[in-house]
């Protein structure tokens, strides 16, 4: 995924480093949005989904043929690309995973690395593998905030981007469904003799996760008008970095990693270069388990005996 | 069946690989009825817990809560049909506040579609606020209202123990099990223990099976007594049939040489 293409020029100026501080804040609530299904499924049953970027890649085909085969509304189109990718989230998790609930960690991971791998070369398939241009919905002209460009898409992106994370947030809080989410993360066994259906919670938080990841798959094509079915692999293991930087498992956690990450990306772009981009967003995920394995918001946790 | 029998278990075997954890027991609880489970340690006291709650299936035999069949459904089945638990080695939500905790187990009987929160539904908020009203009125209950918004792991170990009752009578059990209930506590708490037993069982009509290792507590609060060794019942009757009978003192003391 490029940043906004911008021509380096000698020396920096003051701004074009607030520029692209827009710039990584649109990228970044993407990566947040991705890392929060890392994050959310990590929590309850401690896998990392690497299918998830994939989910992602999906949403974004799904928002595409919602909007230029069946020439749906932007809102509708968005609802779709959440939908479609809940239930497949649903269906994976039912098919892949949960047949492996008692087995090692380690076989579902890999089962999750070759559900990815089906899911990349069922695109290509289905899809060709030939980059396809995503509508512009929205117009590309530029608002100006005292001499600092944001583009109306950028605009778009962030503001749906919090609607979810604050949608989010209060499920999680506030209702029963979140507090069951958050009961089944601490203790499966205990939360099942609380009456809680434990399968049905794995299932909604699937859904949930995937859900985010279809949205972040539209608003990329919202900013960085190109699709194709691999997009999903750098975007999805930038934002399992981003979950692991705010500290696996805390959903803050995803929302700020996947900021720094974003930022990280634009600044590094602009400071340095765009080759050095990819090499640095990683080397952060070394620093972070070097330093503070937990990650910024995340908690020690016991090994429970 | 008889019409008073609220839970009755027939014939229950629970093996582990070669180990018989419990073996052939029966019984019944009546309406209303307090029974203590007793026995030395490893007797299987915890594993007909686990029966009962569908934690474990049993390899042989049958469960009937009201007549029916239970021992084949999931454990959060035979919580929403009235069976609740509390935990010998306690099992709270430990970073959730003492409110949340409580609030997740009335969720399973206070229910409103999924869609209702996703829409905000004014049945949502109706429904939420009744939650909120009645944890409260659980926790002061249970004397924590003072702790209300505290991580369940900040709590004193009493307070714990309080926490996992309240947690369970959110479930709106008809059978309460409670696994050593004062396990680690004073002769004090203990003796308070044993007044809010008896207070939550008179105001939530509740039928309760008690595995406790405090004879004191056990005594002064059940009605029957069934003794568990090595898996199996050796004895059940009244606290002083129990009290006097020779198979349970030896099970507890060791034969006499």
């Amino acid at each position: 995924m490029a940043p906004l293409c911008l021509i380096k020029k000698e020396g920096v100026e003051m701004g074009l480093f607030i520029q692209q501080i827009v710039n990584g804040i649109a990228l970044g609530s993407i990566y947040a949005l991705i890392a929060l299904g890392y994050t959310m499924v990590y929590g309850i049953i401690r896998l990392i989904n690497f299918a998830h970027g994939d989910i992602y890649m999906l949403g974004a085909f799904v928002g595409y043929f919602a909007l230029t085969t069946y020439k749906l509304p932007f809102g509708v189109s968005l609802a779709l690309a959440m939908l479609i990718p809940a239930l497949l989230g649903m269906l994976i998790e039912r098919v892949a995973y949960r047949p492996l609930r008692k087995a090692p960690s380690i076989a579902v991971l890999i089962t999750a690395i070759g559900v990815s791998l089906l899911i990349e070369n069922l695109a290509m398939l289905w899809f060709s593998p030939d980059p396809r241009p995503f509508p512009q919905i929205f117009p590309l002209r530029p608002l100006e905030l005292s001499g600092i460009r944001v583009s109306i898409p950028q605009v778009i992106v962030f503001i749906t981007a919090v609607i979810l994370m604050m949608a989010l947030n209060f499920l999680v809080q506030k209702t029963k469904v979140g507090k069951a989410m958050r009961a089944v993360s601490q203790d499966k066994e205990a939360a099942s003799l609380m009456g809680i259906d434990i399968n049905r919670i794995i299932s909604l938080t699937f859904a949930l996760g995937s859900a985010l990841a279809g949205a972040a798959g539209v608003m990329v094509g919202v900013i960085y008008p190109r699709i194709q079915p691999l997009m999903g692999v750098m975007p999805g293991l930038k934002a399992f970095v981003a979950a692991v930087l705010g500290g696996i498992g805390s959903i803050p956690g995803a929302m700020l990693g996947g900021l720094i990450m974003g930022l990280t990306e634009s600044l590094v772009t602009a400071l340095i270069s765009s080759t050095w981009r990819d090499a640095i967003a990683f080397s952060l995920l070394i620093v972070i388990l070097l330093v503070k394995p937990t990650g910024i918001l995340g908690k020690s946790m016991r090994e429970k005996v | 069946m008889s019409e008073t029998n609220l839970l009755e278990a027939k014939c229950v075997t629970m093996n582990f690989g070669g180990l018989t954890a419990v073996a052939n027991l029966s019984f019944e609880l009546k309406k209303g009825e307090l029974v203590g489970l007793i026995g030395p340690n490893g007797a299987g006291k915890t594993t007909v817990f686990n029966m009962l709650t569908g934690v474990y299936s049993p390899s042989f035999g049958t469960i009937h809560l009201e007549d029916e069949l239970i021992s084949k459904l999931p454990p959060y089945r035979i919580t929403q049909k009235g069976i609740a638990r509390t935990f010998q080695n306690i099992r709270l939500f430990n970073q959730l506040s003492v409110t949340d905790n409580v609030r997740i187990a009335f969720h399973t009987r206070k229910l409103y579609p999924i869609y209702n929160s996703i829409f905000l539904t004014p049945n949502f908020f109706k429904q939420e606020r009744a939650i909120a009203d009645d944890t409260k009125a659980l926790l002061s209950l249970l004397h924590l209202e003072e702790r209300a918004e505290d991580k369940a792991c900040n709590l004193s170990y009493g307070q714990m123990r309080r926490l996992e009752i309240a947690r369970a009578l959110a479930t709106g059990p008809k059978v309460l099990l409670l696994d050593e209930p004062a396990a680690g506590m004073n002769p004090q708490e203990t003796e308070e223990l044993t007044a809010l037993i008896a207070l939550i069982r008179e105001k939530f009509d509740l039928t309760i099976l008690l595995i406790e290792h405090d004879m004191t507590l056990v005594m002064k609060l059940c009605e029957r007594i069934m003794v568990l060794d090595y898996g199996i019942q050796i004895a059940s009757g009244t606290p002083l049939e129990i009290r006097q009978n020779k198979r349970v003192i030896e099970a507890y003391l060791g034969e006499e040489v």
